[in-house]
């Protein structure tokens, strides 16, 4: 089942390389089936997906190298699903957005979306060290070729310094993963989970794992990648980038880093805190000054993930839902803040806030829309962004006053670059070539109503969430306040 | 030493023995005929040497012939395989390229199985001196191989400077097995390891000056950096099949021999030659990484590639593990189809004179998209970017160095690893992101097509469904000893 969902979208994929020739319309319209079913499919494990258990569920396991102890092992517990079900659910958004804007190599965007849907899935849902190496690896290859191929004017300096980044970071956490898998004896990630490791090993191998993680989730001061891929991809990659691929290096700190190596969080907790909030109000204040729409959401992200980040090593049960959730939260606001950015670049074929400037006016339900995502990346009560940030701050506060006070700092800082940005964009003098913009399209607002549903089901009753992922968390922090290195004494 | 005259078993060098009288007809063959005779004498080639794979494949257990000499076990037989698989497939897809640059003899067919000859017998040597003619006779057919095309002035150039490096290379070789032969009195390898076993050859100097010597002439053979400087002139002037074959042939056959040299003769003096390697292994790495950096021609870039891959390899020497050797055959056997696959394709581009420029191949996605994403594939595998083979290469590799406690190895490679992603990428990003200039077509021969899907489709196959080279390398390996 889980590999019918994780290698659907690849197959997918495979059969319109294949079968589609210089037929765009039917490209499109199959990869959107095909997302589509894959969503349908993840909504089934939702169905059977058991709450109450901490487990892995739906496992699956086969040999793949036994010699080498390599499996294929797949399985979910509460804290990857709920990214499983953010995938399938924004890759057929993304290619609903990509409907009109992308009019060359249609089929070949098509297939390298599918392709990417299926190494992120397989990302949240492998259970082998290696297995999740090789897809979190694979995945580069499709992104590349998105922002390379179809982004803006600097791609290939955007798409090179992606990759590059992204790939220095995963190399040492080979490393890191192999000699975890060595000393250890198998690359099972449960097993891993237990297996006591001397406090000097976690320490070498968090920093391994650090250097992949914090490239990707990303923290500062290794963020500046981001900038230049997000402003350069096409709006579905940004989508793309923002929604899934950052929650891949958070997800990595919940699956390994804390889990594996808890005495070795405990050592790194302070400095995780400290470049968390320095990109929390570094890269707000950054954001401040950016004259480019898509830009200042990019550095808007990198100040979110930094509460993300936070979030996740309060190592209390606030804290980490409230990074969990806030990575969901952040999943669909900025993916839809960069949808947003894309209808009107579609339209103007710009993104510098100083050339718009009342859109409300042409544009009145676009205006609303944007409205109600703002809100929601501020963090206004009633929408998702609240709820998330809340937890944090609350979790932030029982680990650390001051990190709190410094965190909270970010809130505001936050409020001023959004609305301001808001006011800029769409109130004022209606300025020259926004005078015969059309509202949005029908198709373009299929994309944003299930996105606000959710903005305002999370926010006014994350109750359904939060249960989703509640005992995984519960099973996640006794990990996490094992003290290893003492049992290892004791054996 | 003394050879008694009834350890003769022929039987035990057959495919050698194959090769060397198919050689031999064939060369009379095309003495007796018409150019026409190619086409007969280059299919009789191809066909001669997967005849020999065959042969090579029925051989089982291990053995000894010529008093020790003549070496043959498992691991040989996997790594002549690789040999003759290094020649018969540029052999195949040169057909075109050959009569295209007038090299239409068909010497160039026999000097190739010469060549070949002398891998196989360096992957059997069982001596010093059996060793150094079968690198002998490799390496003097290379010489003339690379300088033949004689219509370029750098195949000429490729051809000298190949020769008189690599004669300076087997000079250091046979003076590093001269020291050896004056400590121990004997050039079997099984006297020498004994010897050196001893207390009195752990502290031989003169032996450990021959370890020194014979470990740099083997690297100028693998093109390991500090030996590495002919590699990128002769890569960029050898007509391009013959760079095929030599930037994986030669390699091929000095591993093998580096295997019996290394874990098996100097096993007892590990302390002294693991440094070294060590050495070789990281500025081969960095050389490969750096210098690649920097190469608009495609042919050089793939030198300073191979220069790269060899400090990988050597990885998997140093570790000095059973793991370690099966990294190593899993990496050669991956960089064979590589290379060969990118071979192809810059000869399939040949006919117009376009393929040795990386701008050749600009926008290349746009007139040839399926061949571009092809090439782009090889390239990500040779980068290393799973789920393509030459991931599994580079993880049984690391795997092997973590293993054996060499963490900073480990951690040394990926990071090289990293920097030549770029150039690789360089490539990828010619074809994929630059807007297509000018008119250019492919012209795959039937041959050439072959050699480029097969390879293709065991570069991804193996990416994701190693087992069969794992279990194939594994059983190999432990046959060993």
């Amino acid at each position: 089942m889980l590999s019918l969902v994780t290698f659907l979208p690849l197959f997918g994929a495979l059969v319109i390389a294949v079968g589609v020739h210089n037929r765009p319309a039917l490209a499109r319209w199959a990869a959107l089936v095909v997302s589509g079913v894959t969503f349908l499919l993840s909504l089934l494990l939702l169905e059977g997906f058991d709450p109450g258990s901490h487990a892995f569920q739906f496992l699956e396991e086969s040999p793949w190298l036994p010699g080498y102890g390599l499996y294929y092992r797949m399985g979910i517990d509460g804290i990857s699903l709920p990214f499983v079900l953010l995938t399938t659910f924004l890759t057929p958004v993304c290619i609903l957005s990509s409907w009109e804007s992308v009019q060359k190599y249609v089929k070949e965007y098509m297939v390298a979306f599918l392709a990417l849907e299926t190494f992120v899935v397989g990302v949240f849902c492998a259970l082998d060290f290696i297995l999740f190496y090789i897809l979190w690896e694979a995945m580069l290859i499709p992104m590349f070729l998105i922002i390379g191929v179809w982004g803006g004017p600097n791609r290939i300096y955007a798409a090179m310094k992606f990759f590059l980044y992204t790939l220095v970071g995963s190399v040492l956490m080979l490393v890191a993963v192999l000699a975890m898998g060595i000393k250890a004896g198998t690359f099972s990630i449960p097993a891993l989970m237990d297996h006591p490791f001397s406090l000097v090993f976690q320490i070498w191998v968090f920093l391994g794992l650090f250097a992949s993680f914090s490239v990707k989730v990303p923290m500062w001061p290794v963020h500046t990648w981001l900038p230049d891929a997000h402003v350069e991809a096409p709006t579905a990659g940004s989508v793309i980038l923002a929604g899934i691929l950052l929650k891949m290096g958070a997800y990595g700190f919940l699956r390994f880093s804390i889990p594996m190596l808890p005495d070795a969080t405990r050592v790194f907790v302070p400095l995780i805190f400290g470049l968390s909030l320095v990109a929390i109000v570094y890269t707000a204040l950054v954001a401040l000054m950016q004259k480019d729409l898509k830009k200042l959401i990019a550095y808007s992200s990198v100040s979110h993930m930094g509460f993300v980040t936070i979030g996740l090593f309060t190592l209390n049960e606030q804290g980490v839902e409230g990074g969990i959730l806030q990575m969901i939260n952040h999943g669909i606001v900025a993916g839809a803040l960069f949808l947003l950015v894309g209808v009107v670049y579609d339209r103007l074929h710009t993104r510098e806030i100083a050339r718009f400037g009342g859109l409300v006016h042409r544009m009145p339900v676009y205006a609303l829309i944007f409205m109600v995502f703002t809100m929601a990346s501020v963090g206004l009560p009633g929408t998702n962004g609240f709820v998330g940030e809340f937890l944090i701050l609350l979790g932030a506060y029982l680990a650390s006053k001051g990190v709190a006070v410094v965190a909270t700092t970010g809130v505001v800082l936050g409020a001023a670059y959004m609305l301001w940005m808001y006011k800029r964009v769409v109130f004022g003098e209606i300025h020259d070539g926004v005078s015969t913009l059309l509202d949005v399209s029908k198709r373009e607002l299929i994309l944003f109503v299930p996105l606000l549903i959710l903005v305002f089901w999370i926010g006014f009753y994350p109750k359904p969430f939060l249960e989703m992922f509640h005992v995984s968390v519960q099973h996640l922090l006794q990990q996490a306040s094992v003290v290893k290195v003492g049992a290892m004494v004791v054996k | 030493m003394s050879v008694e005259m009834q350890d003769i078993q022929l039987i035990f060098m057959m495919p050698e023995i194959l090769v060397a009288v198919m050689a031999m007809a064939l060369l009379l063959l095309s003495a007796w005929t018409h150019k026409g005779g190619s086409g007969v004498v280059h299919w009789m080639t191809a066909m001669t040497i997967i005849a020999v794979i065959l042969v090579i494949r029925v051989g089982e257990g291990s053995g000894s012939t010529f008093g020790g000499q003549f070496v043959t076990d498992a691991v040989s037989r996997y790594m002549k395989v690789l040999i003759c698989l290094g020649m018969v497939l540029p052999i195949i897809m040169s057909r075109d390229y050959i009569r295209t640059h007038d090299m239409d003899g068909g010497e160039y067919h026999v000097v190739a199985m010469f060549a070949m000859l002398g891998g196989m017998i360096m992957a059997s040597s069982g001596g010093f001196v059996i060793l150094y003619l079968g690198l002998e006779l490799m390496s003097l057919s290379f010489y003339v191989l690379a300088a033949w095309r004689r219509d370029s002035g750098l195949s000429g150039e490729a051809g000298l400077k190949y020769f008189v490096l690599g004669s300076v290379a087997s000079g250091l070789l046979l003076y590093g097995i001269s020291m050896i032969y004056g400590a121990v009195g004997a050039t079997g390898f099984k006297e020498v390891a004994a010897f050196l076993a001893t207390p009195d050859g752990h502290g031989s100097q003169l032996a450990a000056l021959g370890v020194v010597l014979i470990l740099v002439g083997m690297g100028f053979k693998v093109a390991a950096a500090p030996f590495h400087m002919w590699a990128p002139d002769v890569y960029q002037g050898a007509p391009t099949p013959v760079t095929a074959f030599m930037s994986v042939m030669p390699k091929i056959a000095a591993f093998a021999a580096l295997f019996r040299i290394l874990f098996d003769v100097f096993a007892p003096v590990h302390a002294q030659w693991g440094p070294m390697v060590q050495l070789l292994a990281i500025l081969s790495m960095g050389v490969g990484a750096f210098a690649g950096l920097v190469q608009t021609n495609l042919k050089r870039l793939l030198a300073y590639s191979s220069i790269g891959h060899v400090g990988y390899i050597l990885i998997g020497l140093v570790a000095n593990t059973p793991e370690g050797m099966q990294g190593v055959m899993v990496y050669l056997t991956i960089y064979l189809f590589m290379t060969v696959g990118v071979f192809g394709i810059m000869v399939a581009f040949d006919r117009q004179g376009l393929g040795e420029e990386i701008s050749d191949y600009q926008g290349a996605a746009h007139k040839q998209p399926l061949m571009a994403f092809v090439m782009a594939m090889f390239m990500f595998s040779m980068a290393g970017i799973p789920p393509l083979a030459g991931f599994v290469g580079k993880l049984s590799i690391f795997m092997a160095a973590v293993k054996a406690g060499m963490v900073p190895l480990a951690v040394a490679g990926v990071l090289f690893s990293a920097v030549s992603a770029f150039y690789y990428l360089k490539v990828v990003k010619v074809m994929y992101f630059d807007p297509p200039v000018g008119e250019s077509k492919m012209f795959f021969s039937g041959g050439g097509l072959l050699v480029v899907t097969l390879s293709f489709i065991l570069i991804c196959v193996w990416g994701v469904l190693p087992g069969d080279l794992m279990a194939w390398t594994e059983s190999s390996v432990k046959a060993w000893h």
